[in-house]
């Protein structure tokens, strides 16, 4: 337990430093854009891939589990509508960037520390946590909600394109659902989300990343321990976050 | 100048340094040697402040860097150069980025003027016709090389040395070596070199601290190395052979 608090007391530390005295901000800027680049571009192909499928059968199991006729059919496309915006499109695909985004940075950082980078960085007089984490930071927290946004915006496509090939239901009654009660806020509270979302995912990983000590064997575990943990705070994230936004 | 005095360092129960004093001067290669694990990356690493003393203090030039503030100790990093075991380039960067990086940094000269610096660096090394080329490119001994091109790149007064041969074939370690040792006459800057290489010894050993457990065990000059009769000492120089006709031959 006192591990535990210990943990976390080195992380707000590490956050701290992080956003301490930037040198150069001209220097950021070309590696903000790299960032952008790295974590935000090449995670478009994942989530456009998942967020498509995972709208293709959220519709099929609805519509599954429609049974009673009482209900009408447009109710299916409520259902994908509101199931992608308010968990999906942001818990879930957190989730998985937090796999794949998350032991990237892990292991970059991490692999930095033990070829003693860091201590390059630091040597000079450079603030080395800021250096390398802010932009990742940066690039993470503006570039998620655009990611939330597109898979919101493809998974409905996805169900879209279960009505258009199949007759579970009709095209015009997928679009009526998706128009049906349509709460704008929902969207805003979801992209609320991904702004803390993209913070863990880039500065946890980047925390255990940054304390490696040993060889490439640590920053292996550190990695894996780096997934686990930003999985479990974007988890208890949401918790939190549900509660205060919509209750 | 720097001097060291009574230094000690921890890890939890590990007691790695133990009460370490030593001076070393400027103009001058200042050895630290001793077997792996004795502490002689810790001693270094503590006397730039990577790691902080448990006690004792670590003086610049009659400054006394322990005491520093951290934007005073930013102030003098300035003139710290440091050659890490693994080179430690960024591997992000080229080699020109690598060399460039600290004037980014830490100087308003214009690129042309960053430029004509780099290149004189690359040059000092022998790098030619490798600015473009990423660390994962070019040879250990290039990038060896390399990270003393940028190590010197601000013109440092000190300049640090973590086993500088370490992974090298002995021809490249002597070039190295050579380098280190013209580079320090040539700025007249204080250099500390930490080595478990007899080569370096031999070459380069104008002033010798010798750490043994953590403990400094001894402490003299490439003549006076062969000649003493501290027995771990004499373990570790003639632990290969060669050096056994060595010590005859200066008897
Ligand atoms: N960051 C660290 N944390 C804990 N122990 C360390 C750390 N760095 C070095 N040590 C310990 O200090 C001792 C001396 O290591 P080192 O100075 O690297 O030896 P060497 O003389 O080979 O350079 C070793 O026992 C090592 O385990
Ligand atoms: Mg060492």
């Amino acid at each position: 337990m006192i591990n535990f608090f210990s943990v976390i007391g080195r992380y707000f530390l590490f956050v701290k430093k992080v956003f301490s005295y930037p040198e150069k901000l001209s220097t950021y800027y070309k590696r903000t854009i790299d960032e952008f680049i790295y974590l935000g571009l090449k995670s478009i192909g994942i989530v456009a891939v998942i967020s498509a499928f995972i709208g293709a059968v959220i519709t099929i199991q609805t519509a599954y589990n429609l049974e009673n006729p009482m209900l009408p059919t447009y109710l299916i496309g409520l259902a994908t509508r509101d199931s992608l915006i308010l968990e999906f499109s942001s818990t879930i695909v957190a989730l998985i960037l937090a796999g794949k985004v998350g032991s990237s940075i892990a292991s970059e950082i991490g692999t930095m520390r033990v070829t003693e980078q860091i201590d390059a960085l630091d040597i000079m007089g450079v603030n080395s946590a800021g250096f390398l984490v802010l932009p990742k930071i940066i690039a993470m927290v503006l570039f998620n909600p655009f990611l939330a946004v597109l898979s919101m915006v493809i998974g409905i496509s996805g169900g879209l394109a279960v009505a258009f090939i199949t007759d579970i239901i009709s095209v015009g009654d997928y679009l009526t659902g998706l128009q049906f009660a349509f709460n704008q806020f929902y969207v805003t509270y979801s992209l609320i989300k991904t702004l803390f979302f993209g913070f863990v995912i880039a500065s946890v990983p980047a925390f255990y990343g940054y304390y490696v000590r040993g060889g490439s064997l640590e920053v292996g575990k550190a990695s894996t321990r780096a997934v686990v943990n930003s999985t479990v705070i974007i988890l208890l994230l949401n918790l939190i976050l549900t509660k205060l936004f919509l209750s | 100048m720097i001097e060291v005095k009574g230094v000690s360092k921890s890890f939890g129960s590990n007691n790695v340094l133990k009460n370490i004093s030593a001076v070393f001067e400027q103009g001058k290669t200042n050895l630290i040697i001793g077997q792996s694990g004795s502490g002689k990356t810790v001693l270094l690493k503590t006397i730039v402040g990577l790691f902080e003393t448990d006690e004792g203090t670590i003086h610049y030039d009659g400054i006394n860097f322990t005491s520093l503030s951290q934007k005073k100790r930013r102030e003098l990093r300035k003139d710290i150069g440091m050659l890490f075991q693994g080179s430690a380039l960024f591997d992000w960067a080229t080699v020109e980025e690598n060399v460039r990086y600290p004037l980014d940094m830490f100087t308003n000269m214009s690129s042309v003027e960053k430029q004509k610096r780099v290149d004189f660096c690359l040059d000092r090394v022998n790098i030619v016709d490798s600015n473009r080329l990423y660390p994962a490119e070019i040879s250990g001994g290039m990038q060896k090389r390399v990270a003393i091109a940028r190590a010197i790149a601000m013109e440092p007064r000190y300049l640090f040395c973590d086993e500088p041969n370490s992974g090298l074939d002995p021809k490249t370690a002597i070039v190295i070596d050579n380098l280190i040792r013209e580079i320090t006459h040539e700025l007249d800057i204080t250099t500390i070199i930490n080595t478990h290489d007899m080569n370096t010894v031999t070459e380069n050993g104008d002033n010798i601290l010798f750490i043994y457990k953590g403990e400094k065990w001894w402490e003299g000059d490439k003549v006076k190395i062969f000649n003493t009769n501290n027995r771990e000492l004499n373990d570790f120089v003639f632990a290969a052979n060669v050096y056994k006709n060595y010590r005859k031959e200066r008897q």
